[in-house]
């Protein structure tokens, strides 16, 4: 009390100090800029960072195997006197994975956000939008022992046979769809994938949808175009670098997505051609033999992990180009 | 012309049948995943999961006390980290540099490490913090999850401010405030909602992440909160226990994965709410 009394005092005795005030203002001012100023800066540390520890901690990797890296399909970590690694086979598996689970997500994803903007009575429409947004924040790792436990047995004792007695006959098919069906494949990680970044693209695609004038819309209709045609020749052609970029930004996710598949691909090196036979993925190979691996094992992981970055780095930058050309187009 | 008529009618219809089937088939993919997993998880649901240690190879009892502690406490802390230093790096992009280049560069790297594969930015940590620091950490798995909080506060803050009308601030600087307090007493207070569901929005980003915890935090079966040893995790413990031979570990993943989803799925039904009510003042 005494002190606060104190400290009313002295305030009352001091008239009030113009230029003191005004450089507390001045320090806070800069204080605050430089704060703010640095936060943003740490966003490109965090990239140099990353860029710089995967080049320093595949270094070893990559004086060893060099570009043979890429082209070497043999996956030989305990080999003597030294091992033999090679990333073809992370690789296939990763835009095979990648490939299939785009070619199912992606018709199906703009089915449902065509679905939700045109064809939707309008109380259902925002149950379902929410719903669908709900499911693209549920952790992949919740698909993925979904995937394990429920998707692949399904997939392998009722898809799969179907499927491998269908393409028999066909020549080049019939190696795609070889058997035998086995639960840990290349196929079913596509499926959980698909299933996965089903969400992400209706999501962005429904998002894009909407960005489309209602008045275009409206005079396409009032020339007596059918709902179809509407999408088709107004909804699509208007929207289409930005549905472009958020497919490209789902097979970012797709390409470096890792708990969604690792259980179920198999983990295993080879290349076979068969979409039923096991495989791995950049980021499966990662996560199943990190805790194991040691000197240049690891070392080859690493580097593993920095082409992963490149590739999904090249595919988002293009993708967030697209949308930037979108915002660009609605901004005019 | 009929011809034509009747030929466009059926297309139209045929297009309709498909989008309803898309959305019927990927709607009963979905809703067989939740369905599952609240059947399984809720089988397992019981006092003990709370209050028991994650058990050892072959027991019947335990519970994921120390798994359920050890990600609460590893999500606070990398929220903590990412989340000021995201809320800063925004502020800076919409109201200090908003035409700036740096703010370009910025922004672009900021979209991209928003999708950036998170098992990138484990090995990451793993190389800047687990390799130098000598050993595996709840501290190093706390930084990872703070790498991937960061860009999604910088975005949403940034659209938030930006949001918040330029003479709101042009009044407050006209009363004579300095920059700084404009910032800090206008425009955080009326974009407070939008920074929050931000926040929470990261949180929910991470509370289920696995893959960067793999390589930094890494799991054990102990009750432990020192932050420079390995602490047991949800996410990892999930991991360690579906592809494990025996039926009760099984049994608690599903437990486990049910309470990470309830808990993402909260913070995003609270995050929703907030900007909801954002919307409707």
């Amino acid at each position: 009390m005494t002190h606060l009394a104190a400290e009313r005092g002295a305030a009352q005795a001091k008239p009030f100090d113009r230029a003191r005030a005004l450089a507390a203002f001045k320090l806070g001012d800069a204080t605050f800029y430089w704060l703010t100023r640095l936060s943003a800066l740490t966003v490109l540390l965090i990239l140099g960072g990353i860029i710089l520890s995967l080049i320093v901690g595949a270094w070893p990797a990559i004086k060893a195997f060099g570009l043979d890296f890429l082209v070497t399909r043999r996956w030989a970590p305990n080999l003597e006197p030294s091992p033999v690694l090679g990333a073809l086979g992370p690789i296939y598996g990763t835009l095979v994975t990648s490939l299939i689970a785009m070619l199912i997500a992606v018709p199906v994803g703009i089915g449902i956000a065509v679905f939700l903007t045109e064809f939707c009575p309008p109380a259902l429409r925002r149950p379902v939008g929410v719903a669908i947004e709900l499911l693209a924040g549920i952790p992949s790792i919740i698909y993925g022992m979904w995937g394990f436990f429920v998707l692949a047995p399904f997939m392998t004792d009722r898809v799969m046979p179907v499927l491998i007695a269908i393409f028999e006959p066909i020549p080049v098919l019939n190696v795609i769809f070889a058997g035998p069906p086995s639960y840990l494949s290349l196929f079913n990680a596509s499926v959980v994938l698909a299933i996965m970044i089903l969400p992400f693209i209706t999501a962005i695609s429904r998002d894009v949808f909407q960005t489309v004038p209602p008045m275009l819309k409206e005079s396409a209709y009032g020339l007596g175009c059918t709902t179809w045609e509407v999408v088709k020749n107004v909804v699509i052609p208007f929207t289409r670098a930005g549905v472009i970029g958020g497919i490209m930004l789902a097979l970012g996710r797709a390409l470096g997505e890792t708990m969604a598949v690792t259980f179920i691909i198999g983990n295993s090196f080879k290349i076979t051609g068969s979409i039923f036979a096991p495989g791995t993925t950049i980021s499966a190979a990662i996560a199943s033999e990190f805790a194991e691996a040691s000197g240049l094992h690891m070392s080859a992981l690493i580097l593993l992990g920095l082409l992963l970055f490149v590739l999904t780095f090249i595919v988002l930058a293009a993708a967030r180009l697209m949308l930037a050309r979108l915002e660009a187009q609605a901004g005019k | 012309m009929n011809a034509l008529y009747t030929a466009r009618a059926r297309k139209d219809r045929i297009i309709r049948v498909l989008c309803i089937s898309a959305a019927a088939f990927g709607l009963t993919w979905l809703a067989l995943i939740l369905g599952t997993l609240f059947w399984n998880g809720f089988a397992g649901l019981n006092l003990s999961v709370f209050t028991e240690l994650t058990p050892p190879p072959g027991s019947k009892t335990g519970g994921l006390a120390n798994a359920i502690a050890g990600s609460v406490l590893m999500t606070i802390i990398g929220v903590g980290i990412g989340a000021p230093l995201g809320l800063f790096a925004g502020t800076y992009l919409a109201e200090y540099g908003r035409h700036e280049k740096l703010s370009f560069y910025v922004r672009f790297i900021n979209d991209i490490l928003l999708s950036a594969p998170s098992i990138v930015i484990g090995l990451f940590v793993y190389g800047a913090v687990v390799v130098p620091m000598g050993g595996f950490s709840a501290f190093a798995g706390s930084l990872a999850l703070a790498v991937i909080v960061v860009p999604v506060v910088v975005r949403t803050t940034e659209d938030m401010l930006l949001l918040v009308p330029n003479q709101l601030r042009e009044a407050a600087s006209a009363l004579g405030l300095p920059r700084s307090l404009v910032i800090k007493q206008v425009a955080y207070k009326a974009a407070r909602t939008g920074i929050i569901t931000g926040i929470l929005l990261a949180t929910a980003r991470v509370a289920g992440e696995t893959a960067p915890l793999l390589f930094t935090a890494l799991s054990n079966q102990f009750w432990n909160l020192d932050l420079t040893k390995t602490m047991a995790n949800l996410p990892v413990t999930i991991n360690n226990f579906v592809q494990s031979p025996y039926e009760y570990w099984r049994q608690l993943a599903w437990t486990g994965a049910l309470l990470i989803t309830l808990a993402v799925l909260a913070l995003n039904v609270v995050a929703r709410l907030l900007a909801a009510e954002r919307k409707s003042k």
